[in-house]
């Protein structure tokens, strides 16, 4: 394994407009999934007059704080389905987008250091496979094959009885992912506006026809919200209710090293996820916090515990040093599943709820959700992830797939 | 880490508790009589303001009992703990409580 440069940055990679007093659509949040889906709405859809509100600057909540983990092996069939069609949008997006955002397909392993892990484990390879999903089962031994500074040792507290691996798997230069969907946005003609935020919503019964914004009064024909941790937020305003919590996720790096981690590396049950970014640090995630929190940041003690794991299962990052540490607001529900749909408010739509998942998913999330914004409609991908689920018991748990305790 | 009051025990760090979500959440007092849309309500579906909120903590490797706390969700401050039954503090609160 080789660092691969960092593409140059470009001097000016979108406009800066003022905001119209309307536009068709106006899409809440320009992170990873109001930029993707502002892309799928003019790309697929033909619909241009398109404005992306940020309160913040462009992509600087959840898209700047993830550990940049991209793979689609989950259990059910409704999940399998939306992130195994985002991977393979990944796998064409750099060209599409001419830009080399680097994704790097270096393949995910999930880790099982119980007997229950293993049965977890090979269940879900067997569902991945029965999805189209590339998944094998690797015996300790195989897993030291695809990642040798990991510890198989039997004589460790959890030691790795085996693994899960979609070698299809890997990591992408988050900010570059945002940047590319952002320019090619542009291009079409959507408007990017920063530094806005949506403090209310203009209602005609219950239809939504605008926004009020810091910026002032924005007209509408539909409106889309894609704003992560702070989706209850917005819904308040707008006068419904979601079934989402929001949660500090803490991550973090080391300084830069030589390349040494060939892979992505997690661990339910220890709990912590590793990679190498493609500059050197070693970026390790671990659990939410268990409290409701905005204030984006963590708990010194979930870091603490996160650091144990990985020492355990790589000694050789004994001697590595914390860099940096943030935390992200992620939006829970209760079966760990992301609500993309229509809402109680005509007009108003929602993607949200995507909880420790949301980066890998960020083009089918874009792709979904501009087909309902554009369509009034669910796209087949996206319409078991309804909100009316939490009334007709039809949940798709994926507490055990979703990777990150949550 | 959060520094909670438990009721009985005092200031311990976080590590000795064990988060439950909102408080003051009542069980239905008709569970009978309500729709889907209602138990999906009662179920899955609770406040998350950014600002003040009352939830409950177990003091899970101390006095194992549970209480409520009233808590920032954007500083993180601990404004306010009491015991099951005492009604939600008045805010503010002068003073935390400490």
């Amino acid at each position: 394994m080789t660092a691969e440069p960092l593409p140059e940055h470009p001097d000016f990679l979108w406009r800066t407009p003022e905001p119209r007093a309307s536009y068709d659509v106006v899409v809440v949040g320009a992170g990873g999934h109001g930029l993707a889906t502002a892309y799928y709405l003019a790309r697929n859809h033909g619909i241009t007059n398109v404005a992306v509100l940020e309160k913040g600057w462009l992509a600087g909540g959840n898209m700047a704080r993830n550990t940049t983990i991209i793979r689609s092996n989950y259990l059910w069939d409704q999940s399998a389905a939306i992130y195994e069609h985002a991977l393979k949008l990944w796998e064409r997006l750099p060209e599409e987008l001419d830009y080399d955002f680097l994704f790097s397909q270096r393949g995910v392993l999930n880790l099982a250091h119980t007997l229950q892990d293993v049965r977890e484990g090979v269940r879900r390879v067997g569902a991945n496979r029965l999805n189209g999903v590339d998944a094998q089962w690797l015996e300790p031994d195989e897993v030291a094959d695809v990642c040798p500074i990991l510890n198989i040792s039997p004589r460790t507290r959890y030691p790795v009885l085996g693994a899960t691996f979609q070698p299809r798997a890997g990591i992408a230069k988050h900010d570059h992912v945002a940047w590319a969907l952002a320019r090619r946005a542009d291009d079409m003609g959507v408007d990017l506006i920063q530094g806005c935020e949506v403090t209310g919503f203009l209602k005609d019964g219950d239809r939504v026809v605008g926004v009020e914004t810091s910026r002032g009064r924005i007209l509408a024909g539909r409106v889309g919200l894609a704003a992560a941790g702070h989706s209850s937020v917005l819904a308040q305003r707008a006068g419904f209710r979601l079934p989402v919590q929001s949660h500090p996720l803490q991550a973090l790096v080391s300084e830069l090293h030589e390349p040494v981690h060939p892979t992505v590396v997690m661990s339910n049950h220890v709990h912590v996820y590793v990679s190498q970014a493609h500059k050197g640090e070693l970026v390790m995630g671990a659990g939410v916090d268990a409290y409701n929190g905005y204030g984006q940041r963590g708990s010194f003690h979930v870091i603490e515990q996160q650091m144990a794991a990985a020492v355990e299962l790589f000694p050789v990052f004994a001697r590595a040093h914390v860099l940096r540490t943030w935390g992200g607001i992620v939006d829970v529900t209760p079966d760990a599943s992301p609500i993309i749909g229509t809402t109680p408010v005509e007009n108003l739509y929602v993607n949200c709820g995507w909880g420790t998942g949301g980066f890998k998913a960020t083009p089918a999330a874009g792709w979904t959700f501009a087909h309902t914004i554009a369509t009034g409609e669910p796209h087949p991908l996206n319409a078991p992830f309804a909100l009316e689920r939490f009334a007709t018991g039809a949940l798709i748990d994926e507490h055990g797939a979703a990777a990150v305790a949550h | 880490m959060l520094l909670i009051t438990c009721p009985w025990c005092g200031p311990r760090d976080e590590t000795e508790y064990h988060y439950g979500g909102q408080a003051h959440v009542p069980y239905p007092a008709d569970p009978a009589d309500l729709t889907d849309e209602q138990w999906a309500e009662y179920v899955f579906y609770r406040d998350n303001p950014k600002g003040p909120f009352a939830e409950r903590w177990l003091h899970s490797i101390g006095c194992r009992r549970w209480f409520n706390v009233l808590r920032d969700t954007v500083t993180y401050r601990v404004l306010a703990s009491y015991r099951p039954g005492e009604p939600r503090p008045e805010l503010p609160q002068a003073g935390g409580n400490r």
